[in-house]
């Protein structure tokens, strides 16, 4: 459940980075066929995103971002060999870090 | 537990509550973590309050905010969105969808060394316009673009 495939591609001194993690997403608004109760909010909430360990990108989310999520983002001052992390929470504190070498 | 959390996410506005709310020990720790978290600006019920709770009122309308997304969106639970922003000094980006129950999906800020851009995926109940502000240079600015849902798939 707590997977994150990333990909980084570099142009120039940009990359262009590319996170799908994987998480129900579920907003807590839904309700189960079955028992016609509320399934719980599990959502991804913060999610930063970090360059050579230094924060570029702090998001905040909402259970309305598609289950599975997918994130797209670009980077500037990047060259080969950066780091570029992302550390994503939800809000059952469950935590999910990944992390990608720019070539 | 859920009419707790309800009646909790009405009246957490003031942040005094969160404390209480700790101290009575109904929320966990984990979430006091998260209580950067914009609790008023996504549960917001409609646009102009979620606006309003996230720092966006009064943005003006901006030509130089480009979201792309599909004219028809056949899976709403699923619809692509790339937004571009070419004004100088963007810190921050965030997503509306304005006739969902709750519009705010999700908000961005940039630091140095990030570029205006950001491309996700978002669910839409119906079809709407997906309105997207941005702050620059101390001010805020935002566009839309609508987006057609056909529950169902098959176009009816």
């Amino acid at each position: 459940m707590s997977e994150m495939k990333m990909r980084a591609a570099l142009q120039g001194d940009v990359a262009e980075v590319k996170v799908l993690m994987s998480h129900p997403m579920e907003p807590g608004t839904r309700k189960d066929a079955k028992t016609d109760k509320l399934i719980p909010a599990h959502f991804i909430n913060h999610v930063e995103v970090t360059l050579n360990g230094k924060p570029v990108i702090d998001a905040q989310w909402g259970g309305a971002v598609s289950k599975n999520p997918f994130l797209g983002f670009k980077v500037k001052g990047v060259k080969a060999g950066d780091k570029i992390g992302v550390n994503a929470v939800d809000n059952q504190s469950n935590k999910f870090d990944g992390e990608v070498a720019v070539s | 537990m859920d009419q707790l959390r309800r009646t909790f996410l009405k009246s957490a506005g003031i942040a005094g509550s969160v404390v209480v709310a700790i101290g009575a020990g109904l929320l966990k720790s984990g979430e006091a973590l998260a209580a950067a978290w914009n609790t008023s600006a996504f549960a917001a019920k409609n646009i102009s309050d979620a606006m309003s709770a996230a720092g966006f009122t009064g943005a003006a309308d901006s030509k130089d905010i480009s979201i792309k997304a599909p004219e028809i969106a056949e899976n709403g639970a699923v619809v692509p969105v790339e937004i571009t922003c070419t004004i100088p000094g963007t810190t921050s980006m965030a997503i509306f969808v304005e006739k969902n129950p709750t519009p705010m999906v999700a908000q961005f800020d940039f630091m140095a060394g990030a570029e205006s851009y950001i491309s996700t995926r978002i669910k839409m109940g119906q079809t709407s316009l997906i309105r997207v502000a941005v702050k620059a240079g101390g001010k805020t600015y935002n566009a839309t673009k609508e987006v057609k849902v056909t529950i169902g798939g098959c176009g009816g």
